[in-house]
């Protein structure tokens, strides 16, 4: 009963700077955790959006920007391929499917993708295949009719049967407007992966838009693959990358993210710095306001120790009452972290169609509030000397 | 029961010189005896209650209570011992401010034998505070107060109740009925009393009385 009554005591008679200490310590507490989360949440969701292909062909240049602009409609495409390069991919043997895109315009700033029907037939996750709203048909190839990704739709406030005219470039500029009129057929289900932020065309139709140089009406932006093998990959690796001097085969996809995220580990290190920094402000912020306090506090212990206490029941009282500041700030920096954590996510799903999940477990939510709890107690340990020194005559009565 | 032996405490003054406050060569109390101390301020009644109950560590001597001698005991074994065997009341009550008046019996009692509410809540109900156990010191009045550091003082059945000048802040009626209570209370739980005061009127009421120049060395 002592050390908590003595603590739960404490922490109400200094019920402001506690509560101001516990905010410091929520908001350090629910920054480091939400920065850790979104770091490594981003990173595996982002490497394990392929959208079921294994590799892509698209002209010579970076695999990195290939991939971000075939995958995640991010990015400008590096060039074009020419049809004879589609086809020959397509009839490859090692091949399974390949699948044409066609970009370079876009709906009030939502990117138009030309392609073709059976890109929809792909799994584009275990066991998930592209389905699409009920009511709606897939474009007709020869057609000038879209399928709208589920987020594109919403924000841009179309449904089927309505019609749009496109935007030349790849940003929006309502100067460049098309001529062409599509009619929207059918909205997507969402999937969760970039292909709901894509309002989507056949091939034929981005390819002789108006305005579109009519020599390189049969090329196409970049072909998604899908191989029969594994082994087929390092073998069109080395036929297009190392042979070849035309075209970039970027493959494995999910190889070319993580190989981003390696590349930009200085900013992860930057980060963890400023997590670090973070939270020994936050225990330091512990260590002053209980130390300020303690001044006050003295005639309280000094109390104690004449009933009694020892001086080692002080020194864990004002060490314990740290750490419990600590793990009451880390619990509010839950409500932070989770509040942080959807506005984060809300962000990169709008900003990457990629959806990061808010409720997953990982090991930093155990360790960080384990951690700036124990931090806090290490905190405390400061204040917790003095009121272990506190000498109990001088401080109780004058001497009479 | 208390037996003082060549008790001896100095403090440095500011100007770095020694001051002695307390040469005791001998002093004796009995079990369940209550003595009145008399002494005037800055005489160094304080400081000998303090050596007395261990919160001070004497420069020589020995402090034994019921055969134990306090300055040969370690810190912790020290603190135990005044938990358990000595109760103490001070001129200014010295109860925790954010504490209810049960909580402050209580507490007192967890550094000794255990935390025994139904003990804290009888001392209380004893001590007239049955309808305040929970109220915080400042909802008290000042004997209110008074009286709930008496029961504190008697929480863990001490042998000895030490009391510095426990009526100070009181007026002369209410001085006198606190000064009843304190002795009742230590006569019913068999403790010896030793208060020091410098009023006339409360030491009146004892049967002992010593004066406290007459056994510190030291004068005031």
């Amino acid at each position: 009963m002592t050390l908590p009554l003595i603590i739960y005591r404490s922490l109400r008679q200094h019920a402001l700077s506690t509560v101001v200490t516990a905010g410091s310590i929520a908001l350090a507490s629910g920054l480091l955790m939400c920065v850790w989360t979104v770091k490594t949440q981003s990173e595996t969701t982002f490497a394990s959006t392929n959208m079921g292909f294994d590799a892509v062909l698209g002209a010579r240049g970076s695999k990195l920007q290939l991939v971000l602009n075939a995958i995640f409609d991010l990015e400008s495409s590096p060039g074009n391929l020419a049809q004879s390069d589609y086809l020959y991919i397509k009839n490859h043997p090692a091949v399974k499917t390949a699948i044409p895109i066609a970009v370079g315009d876009n709906l009030r700033g939502y990117r138009i993708v030309g392609t073709i029907p059976e890109l929809f037939n792909v799994e584009y996750a275990p066991g998930k295949h592209f389905a699409l709203v009920s009511g709606g048909k897939m474009f007709n190839p020869d057609a000038k009719e879209a399928v709208l990704g589920s987020f594109a739709a919403a924000r841009l406030g179309l449904k089927v049967g309505d019609t749009f005219h496109p935007f030349h470039g790849l940003a929006f500029n309502p100067n460049e407007q098309h001529t062409d009129i599509y009619t929207v057929t059918a909205i997507l289900e969402p999937s969760n992966t970039p292909v709901d932020r894509v309002v989507w065309i056949p091939i034929h139709g981005l390819q002789t838009m108006s305005g579109h140089s009519a020599q390189y009406a049969t090329d196409v932006s970049a072909v998604l693959i899908q191989l029969r093998a594994p082994t087929a990959g390092l073998m069109l690796d080395i036929m297009y990358n190392r042979q070849g001097n035309r075209l970039t085969f970027a493959y494995p996809v999910s190889a070319i993210i993580s190989d981003l995220f390696s590349r930009i580990s200085w900013f992860d290190r930057v980060l963890a710095l400023v997590a670090y920094l973070v939270a020994l402000v936050a225990a330091g912020s512990v260590l002053a306001s209980i130390y300020n306090s303690m001044s006050a506090r003295r005639r309280d212990l000094a109390i104690l120790r004449a009933l009694g206490a020892k001086r080692r029941t002080i020194f864990g009282a004002v060490v314990a009452e740290s750490a419990c500041i600590g793990a009451l700030g880390s619990l509010v920096g839950f409500a932070i972290y989770f509040t942080l954590l959807t506005v984060v996510a809300g962000i990169v799903r709008d900003q990457t169609g990629v959806v990061l999940a808010i409720w997953a477990f990982h090991p930093v939510l155990i360790l960080c509030p384990v951690g700036m709890t124990v931090l806090c107690a290490v905190g405390g340990m400061v204040p917790a000397f003095k009121a272990y020194r506190t000498p109990v005559a001088d401080t109780l009565a004058p001497a009479s | 029961m208390l037996a003082v032996t060549d008790l001896r405490k100095t403090f440095v003054s500011p100007d770095g010189e020694r001051v002695e406050v307390v040469s005791v060569p001998e002093f004796r109390l009995g079990k369940g005896e209550q003595l009145g101390l008399r002494g005037e301020s800055g005489s160094g009644k304080t400081t000998f209650l303090n050596l007395i109950a261990g919160i001070l560590a004497a420069d020589s001597g020995k402090v034994e209570i019921d055969g134990v001698n306090l300055t040969t005991l370690s810190e912790p074994r020290r603190d135990r011992l005044r938990a358990e065997k000595l109760g103490y009341i001070f001129q200014t009550f010295n109860l925790l401010q954010g504490y209810t008046a049960i909580e402050n019996v209580a507490l007192g009692m967890s550094f000794g034998p255990g935390v025994d509410r139904a003990r804290a809540r009888a001392l209380l109900e004893r001590m007239g505070l049955g309808n305040r156990l929970h109220h915080f010191p400042r909802q008290l009045s000042t004997g209110q107060q008074q009286r709930v550091a008496v029961a504190r003082a008697l929480a863990n059945r001490p042998q000895l109740v030490l009391a510095d000048e426990p009526t100070g802040n009181l007026d002369r009626r209410r001085a006198q009925e606190s000064l009843q209570l304190i002795r009742e209370a230590c006569s019913e739980n068999g403790a010896g009393l030793l208060l020091v005061s410098h009023s006339t009127e409360v030491l009146a009421q004892f049967e002992q009385v010593r004066d406290f120049s007459a056994i510190n060395r030291v004068g005031p």
